[in-house]
């Protein structure tokens, strides 16, 4: 369920990070106002919790086939909506880093998908209101399943979009769907019914850590479900029509990217220049111009919502694939002559 | 076992990014942006683009060769977490069947040009990062985050993080260990008992933290865990950032591969 970098596009992957980065400052500024120095390592070792916890496989009952365990509504219940996104932003970076689960690109979509929900839409809007003052049991299991379930469809549902609108993939949205969401329905039960196991346990056995916890818990106190929903709707419309407006303006994507990343839109420029001039020196160095192929017959059942096929592009010819070829084989060589001398270099 | 598996490959990857090589000593900052700029750069390419991928392959083999990173260890990691994206792309053949010519007589569909493309994406991508990894220290990428502007709040906590993960991690090996030990094929692996093996395991963790933060505050522990480090950028560093800008820069814009191939063809 993670998405990948190869699937993005760098606006959405751009987008993504944005939105999440303001997300992980947001709530460290918030933070930063109302805990004590002791929440700090409790966070980070919690998140190592999380990842020694999720390497415990278990057997789904009926089905014989192993589950792991996620935990972003354990941590929202214990630390918080704002410490349980900074430490599931952390647990993603390290899974990023070390696993190679998703990608560092798409680790603004991961953290969105995988963070955002669970802390601060299932949590307030689901959880809270259901466990109530969390001495039912019975209370809190319900609301365990289904804030997680909800927090996970949203998350699957996220992924197709994101794929979609990197359109990478040309999977229709239809199909996509209905392949994420009950694989996601199936997984949110099971991570339920073990999110309610362990809080249960945990307030059987030492109470005071959840009560004490809530002393966390600014979101509570201080936001009222109304404004929650409030910023969740302006943030939809804004991604959404920036990631629309970008995705119809700059298919490429690239000179938007630098121009985010510089800060300004000559460097654009002046590379469009560079290319360009790069392109006159193509023209006159080629050996044969004409040995490009062109893309066969354009079909009529190329998708629709993207007229713009990138034609040219395809239009893969011989003289491109023998110099992949090549290419390839050079930096091979290359790598393996590097090896070589420091072999031969070192004692 | 997978679990004993997992552990030492981190633990790996975090040895290999103690090594003394010249990759190793570049700044973690520059390494940082480095990667993300070269990420953006491949996955900026088009899905119908594969060939002119290829010379991107250059950095993420310098780095191995230079930075004395197991190629195999790092192949086997890239094709463990393949399933998603080969399943996100596999349909693309059979959705996208626009005939593309590839030489006189071999016709394919179209969609196994982006199903190529997204696999070389996904190889470039996934290897590039976990060789920032394995070339620098995660403390040092910590510390490159804090500079560059993260809230040193969440920095404070990864490193905690991270730095746990070990100790949580044996802590568990030795759980599942023994959970191993007492049951006899699937017997004891059930759900059940697994809610009950992590919420002992989340209540030593709870009881760990308390004990760190107190040997932390007599430490002199204010919230904030700051590096004696000074990190300072060196020539070496600029060089291989020149290096990077300029990699990038020709192999985006000037297509490298079909060039040489038409100098060859043009040859023979």
């Amino acid at each position: 369920m993670h998405m990948a970098d190869a699937l993005l596009s760098p606006t959405v992957g751009a987008t993504m990070w944005a939105c999440s980065m303001a997300a992980i400052g947001y709530s460290s500024k918030q933070l930063k106002k109302n805990i004590d120095n002791k929440t700090i390592p409790l966070m980070g070792v919690l998140g190592a919790f999380i990842f020694a916890a999720m390497m415990i496989n278990f057997t789904i009952p009926g089905t014989g086939s192993s589950g792991h365990m996620g935990g972003g509504m354990i941590l929202a219940v214990i630390l918080g909506p704002y410490a349980a996104f900074l430490v599931m932003a952390s647990v993603l970076i390290v899974q990023a880093l070390f696993f190679a689960d998703g990608g560092l690109l798409a680790l603004g979509c991961n953290i969105w998908n995988l963070g955002i929900y669970p802390c601060f839409l299932a949590y307030p809007l689901i959880y809270n209101p259901i466990a109530g003052d969390g001495t039912s049991n019975r209370r809190i299991a319900i609301a365990s399943i289904v804030s997680v379930l909800i927090a996970l469809q949203l998350g699957a549902c996220s992924v197709v979009m994101e794929t979609l609108l990197s359109r990478k993939s040309e999977l229709p949205f239809g199909t996509f769907v209905l392949l994420m969401q009950p694989i996601h329905l199936a997984i949110g039960l099971v991570e339920g019914f073990v999110t309610s196991g362990i809080i249960t346990y945990v307030k059987k056995a030492r109470p005071e850590i959840l009560q004490s916890s809530s002393a966390y818990r600014p979101l509570d106190a201080s936001i009222s479900v109304k404004n929650v929903l409030v910023a969740f709707v302006i943030m939809a419309v804004i991604t959404g029509g920036a990631l629309s407006w970008f995705a119809s303006t700059h298919p490429d994507g690239l000179e938007w990217s630098i121009e985010k990343v510089t800060g300004k839109a000559e460097l654009a420029g002046q590379e469009q220049g560079i290319a360009h001039a790069l392109k006159g020196i193509q023209g006159k160095t080629a050996f044969l111009p004409d040995y490009n192929f062109k893309p066969s017959v354009q079909e009529e059942s190329k998708e629709k919502k993207s007229p713009v096929w990138p034609a040219i592009d395809a239009g893969t010819s011989v003289a491109g694939i023998v110099g992949g070829g090549i290419v390839l084989g050079l930096v091979l060589l290359i790598g393996f002559g590097i090896r070589f001398f420091k072999r031969k270099t070192e004692p | 076992m997978t679990f004993d598996k997992e552990y030492y490959n981190i633990g790996l990857l975090d040895r290999l990014s103690y090594q003394n090589t010249f990759v190793h000593r570049l700044d973690p900052r520059i390494k940082l942006i480095a990667t993300l700029l070269y990420l953006f750069t491949v996955i900026s390419f088009s899905k119908y683009e594969v060939v002119e991928l290829f010379p991107f392959f250059l950095y993420p083999v310098l780095l191995i060769t230079l930075g004395e990173i197991p190629l195999l260890f790092i192949i086997k990691k890239v094709v463990l977490v393949s399933p998603f994206a080969i399943f996100v792309g596999i349909f693309n053949p059979f959705l996208d069947t626009g005939r593309v010519v590839l030489m006189q007589e071999l016709t394919i569909s179209a969609g196994w040009i982006s199903f190529f493309s997204i696999l070389v994406k996904f190889t470039l991508t996934v290897s590039t990062a976990l060789l920032l990894v394995t070339t620098t220290s995660f403390p040092g990428v910590c510390h490159a985050l804090r500079q560059l502007g993260v809230p040193s709040l969440f920095v404070s906590q990864l490193l905690f993080l991270y730095r746990y993960i070990f100790v949580l991690m044996e802590e568990t090996m030795r759980i599942v260990r023994a959970r191993d030990m007492r049951s006899y094929g699937r017997r004891g692996t059930g759900i059940r008992i697994f809610v009950r093996l992590v919420g002992i395991l989340f209540l030593r963790t709870v009881e760990r933290a308390e004990r760190i933060y107190y040997a932390m505050l007599s430490r002199g522990f204010q919230g904030d865990m700051p590096t004696l480090k000074r990190f300072r950028i060196t020539a070496s560093d600029l060089g291989f950032a020149a290096f990077v800008i300029a990699f990038l820069f020709i192999f985006r814009f000037y297509p490298v591969s079909e060039e040489l191939g038409r100098f060859v063809q043009g040859v023979f």
